[in-house]
């Protein structure tokens, strides 16, 4: 078991950063499963828990909003704690069933828990013993998504990071591109199309619509994140060879278009074609803003931890939107994927990795900023108090990334804002 | 190890967040790992409620285990006690503290806190929610009452003539299936037959409304669920009498005012304490489709016997399976099975709900928020009567189950999924009408009516059949004419039929003999 939840102190902020221990009000990585199961439409998640877990995911979810979902959770009793019943013949029989009952299934996750990492079950043994019962019909493998291990999106990097060794070697002499963390679908098609265009070919999004997309990886593979939550995966990929492409996230017009330039960079693409491509969907995104940043501007804006997107949604809310940041809480700050933001946020913003809860929350009471990114068990307390809110949760299950989506993005900002304006009704009584 | 894929209730600790999240000036430090916060937004998500729940969570990480998670319980319990000044500060573990065994009860106990301290075992991976809550409502009124105990034996004074009778309603909490209202309801009811109501518990009140419960005649078990525990403890302790009956239906309402009546003695004019719509509803000749429409009902184990019996004796339905996920009501729900002449479903995997369901066919399923999807997926009308329930159970107008405006809100809730009398007869006579047929839903209901889904899961229906009839073609096409919403009950039944004749196979001839010898 190690503990993953704080980044090294390295800094590459120039501004007040710090670290806050105390009472967490973030979701557990087993959340990631939520969207992770909707992109790898073959893969199952076979969560090793307690009722907790089944019920957080269901309600993290909306409860049962799919028919049967991909997920489940093999629920620890009694006998399994007192050693009345042999952990693993357990786990044997629950996933003999669960296969039987959904033969699609290419790919099975065993997803550790709290309670599971605490009696210390080995799901990767486990998972290497079913694997041999199950050899040919499918891949057995183990991750952690535990809270005491993980926070919300990083859940997601755990699950990427245990596939990393599965991956085929890149031959050499060969070069590809592999863009690393969960995409939406129509994303995805979005950026093919723009690389097709830059001549980028041998392109790999990662995780893939099916588990067996599995990018192969070598000194020839070139990496970039799409998002945030997958620090650990791309250090892995590197350590077997990868070179990763220091860029903003693709969030807004502009990041978006640093985005690609640094991956066209990267591959020595004449500059002349690559303004050509991207100038149209460039000024396409500008535009979509434009029309939200009325209701953006002057704005102050503060971040309550929860996703691990705040410091790239900050930058883009400053740098295209007009609005002051008044404080970015962060649940972890990786630093490697978070380089080429950090250039770009104004040097006086505080950075406050960790959380606190209580005093956080007084700190927004204080300043009363007019919008507060946090999650969705304050955002209505918060909204109670007369404050606007934006929960975070939508910002993860929503297509962000891209040219495309950059007037979207500053919508579900601008939205609780118009909300305001046009409400001729009370708050709470 | 058990397979899940949903669950009807979460774990204990959220039964005892649900208690603490009821009440004023109490406070829950619960001993908890990072992601157990989720519980908050099923109070402010789900209930739309303006307040986190009082609770402060320990949120533990790996770096702690092993030195410093009982020095974080201390921490946490001298903040929670600072900043919060409850009246109450109650400790608990979750599933996983629950496993480190920091004993953080018997931390606070002796942490010199500045305030009374209830220590609750939640039992996580033998227990469920309402048992959570049940448990932390009895520890807490224990914990605050049984210094107050008279001495075992003592006589309960009679009431002071003079003095209005009173009584409690105990067991309503948030996220209890329209507690709010039902609280608002009873109270009105009781009032107006001039009982006044002393304390209601654990929605709304603060400790030291706790202590004043003895002050009343009687106490009303209003969701046994969560108050029964407490209620035997009260009638074991300080000699109050339980009511029992649940006001639910206009039968129930009325059973329940005589026994309220009874056991304060007063004498009441039944007519006088008010009336519902619901019989003359019922009786309009307008209701009459409603006649013998197969219900099936699943909830916790007080609404599923209440709606039981309110689908029978006040709507007409025919109750053809019944249910709950509740172990812990299991005897109450059997009992009340037997009374219908069926084996209650007792179970909390949904899959097996799932198939009795379509194994039943009914017209009408009454459930909670699983059983709103298993009847939309089946297309099967379904309205809603138990917790879990989603976003849209917790609604804006007043819409009491209990009492008599509650009668009036069951009536108009279940009657609202149906395919109305005349147009389920026009439905009959000229089936193939482009614009309005069985495919595209009651008309009130526009494009989110349950039958417009029907016919894209009748094949999984069909599955279900016996292989050894067969169905020929004209007598395929023919079951096809008769709406999806006996077309399952027709098919079953000329199966059943055509197997009780030895007939191999299905003519259109045998589709209609069947007909004729189900015609009841």
């Amino acid at each position: 078991m190690s503990a993953v939840i704080v980044s090294s102190t390295e800094s590459h902020h120039a501004g007040p950063q710090v670290q806050e221990r105390g009472q967490r009000a973030v979701f557990c990585g087993l959340t990631s499963i939520i969207w992770l199961h909707r992109r790898i439409q073959d893969a199952f998640f076979l969560v090793v828990g307690s009722r907790t877990c089944a019920h957080l995911i269901q309600s993290a979810a909306g409860v049962m909003i799919f028919a049967e979902p991909r997920f489940a959770t093999a629920i620890l009793g009694e006998r399994d704690l007192a050693g009345m019943a042999d952990c693993h013949e357990e786990l044997d029989r629950v996933v003999s069933e669960l296969i039987a009952r959904r033969s699609g299934i290419n790919r099975l996750f065993l997803v550790g828990s709290c309670p599971s990492e605490v009696i210390k079950l080995d799901l990767e043994t486990a998972a290497a013993k079913l694997q041999a019962k199950h050899e040919n019909k499918v891949r057995i493998s183990s991750f952690s998504g535990s809270g005491i291990e993980t926070t919300f999106t990083q859940g997601e990097d755990q699950c990427l990071k245990s596939t990393v060794a599965e991956l085929p070697t890149l031959e050499a002499g060969k070069e590809n591109l592999i863009v690393l963390g969960t995409v939406s679908d129509i994303v995805e098609d979005q950026f093919r199309r723009l690389f097709d265009e830059l001549g980028i070919t041998d392109v790999h999004f990662y995780p893939g619509r099916k588990a067996g997309d599995m990018p192969p990886i070598g000194p020839g593979t070139r990496l970039i994140a799409a998002q945030p939550f997958v620090g650990e995966t791309a250090r892995a990929l590197i350590a077997r060879g990868a070179v990763l492409i220091e860029a903003p996230f693709p969030l807004g017009a502009e990041g978006s278009k640093s985005w690609f330039e640094a991956i066209a960079e990267a591959y020595s693409r004449p500059d002349d074609l690559v303004q050509h491509v991207l100038e149209l969907p460039y000024q396409r995104a500008k535009r979509a803003v434009s029309s939200h940043r009325s209701k953006l501007e002057g704005k102050r804006i503060h971040f309550l931890p929860d996703s691990q997107l705040e410091i790239p949604m900050a930058r883009f809310l400053s740098e295209e939107c007009g609005l002051a940041i008044n404080e970015i809480g962060t649940p972890f700050h990786d630093q490697l994927v978070m380089r080429g933001e950090l250039s770009r946020l104004a040097p006086e913003v505080p950075i406050v990795e960790g959380q606190d809860l209580d005093p956080a929350l007084e700190r927004v009471r204080e300043s009363r900023p007019d919008l507060t990114v946090c999650g969705m068990g304050i955002a209505n307390a918060l909204e109670s108090e007369g404050l606007r809110t934006k929960w975070s949760i939508e910002l993860v299950f929503s297509p962000v990334q891209g040219f495309d989506q950059a007037g979207d993005l500053a919508s579900l900002f601008a939205k609780p804002l118009v909300r305001e304006s046009i409400l001729e009704v009370g708050s709470w009584s | 190890m058990e397979l899940t894929l949903w669950t009807y209730e979460g774990p204990p600790h959220v039964g005892a967040i649900r208690v603490a999240a009821s009440m004023r000036d109490v406070h829950l430090m619960l001993h908890s790992p990072q992601g157990d916060t989720y519980a908050d937004l099923l109070f402010t998500m789900i209930e739309r409620d303006g307040r986190r729940p009082p609770v402060t969570y320990t949120t533990f990480q790996a770096r702690d285990l092993g030195s410093s998670t009982a020095e974080i319980v201390i921490k946490s319990l001298r903040e929670a006690a600072e900043r919060y000044k409850p009246q109450v500060l109650m400790v608990a573990d979750s599933c996983t503290a629950e496993l480190i065994q920091d004993q953080p009860g018997a931390l606070a106990l002796g942490a010199d806190l500045p305030v009374p301290v209830i220590s609750l075992e939640m039992a996580a991976y033998t227990r469920k929610e309402n048992w959570g809550a049940a448990e932390t409502f009895y520890q807490l009124v224990r914990g605050l009452l049984s210094r107050n105990a008279p001495a075992p034996g003592t006589q309960r004074p009679s009431r002071d003539p003079a003095v209005r009778p009173s009584v409690n309603l105990l067991g309503p909490t948030k996220l209890g299936f329209r507690c709010r209202d039902d609280v608002v309801e009873v109270e009105r009811l009781l009032n107006s037959m001039g009982v006044d109501v002393n304390v209601v518990a654990p929605l709304g009140a603060s400790p030291q409304d706790l202590l004043s419960i003895p002050n009343a005649d009687a106490n009303v078990n209003l969701c046994p669920e969560v108050s029964d525990l407490t209620c035997s403890w009260l009638a074991r302790t300080f000699g109050m009498p339980t009511i029992k009956t649940i006001p639910m239906g206009w039968g129930a309402t009325r059973d329940f005012i005589a026994e309220v009546a009874a056991t304060v003695g007063i004498e009441v004019n039944m007519d006088q304490v008010g009336a519902s719509r619901l019989p003359w509803y019922s009786r309009s000749i307008d209701s009459t489709y409603l006649t013998g429409k197969r219900v099936f009902v699943f909830a916790d184990g007080s609404h599923a016997v209440a709606a039981a019996r309110v689908a029978r004796d006040e709507m007409g339905f025919e109750v053809v399976g019944i249910g709950t996920y509740s172990r812990e009501r299991a005897r109450d729900v059997r009992a009340a099975a037997k009374e219908y002449g069926l084996e209650a479903l007792i179970t909390d995997n949904y899959l097996e709900v799932e198939a009795r369901v379509q194994e039943l066919q009914p017209e009408m399923v009454l459930g909670t928020q699983m059983e709103r999807h298993i009847a939309k997926r089946l297309g099967i009308p379904c309205a809603v009567i138990s917790t879990p329930a989603h976003v849209q159970d917790y609604p804006a107008r007043y819409s009491p189950q209990m009492g008599f405006e509650g009668a009036n809100v069951l009536f108009d809730t279940w009657v609202h999924p149906l395919i109305m009398g005349l147009e389920e007869h026009l439905l009959h006579m000229f089936r193939d009408d482009f614009e309005f047929n069985d495919s595209v839903g009651p008309s009130h209901l526009g494009s989110e009516g349950e039958g417009a889904r029907a016919a894209k899961t009748e094949n999984a229906q069909d599955s279900e059949t016996d292989e050894t009839i067969v169905w020929a073609f004209e007598a395929e096409k023919e079951l096809k004419k008769i709406p999806f919403f006996v077309r399952g009950k027709a098919r079953r039944n000329t199966e059943k039929f055509a197997e009780e004749h030895g007939l191999s196979t299905i003519e259109v001839d045998t589709l209609y003999d069947a007909k004729a010898h189900f015609s009841n």
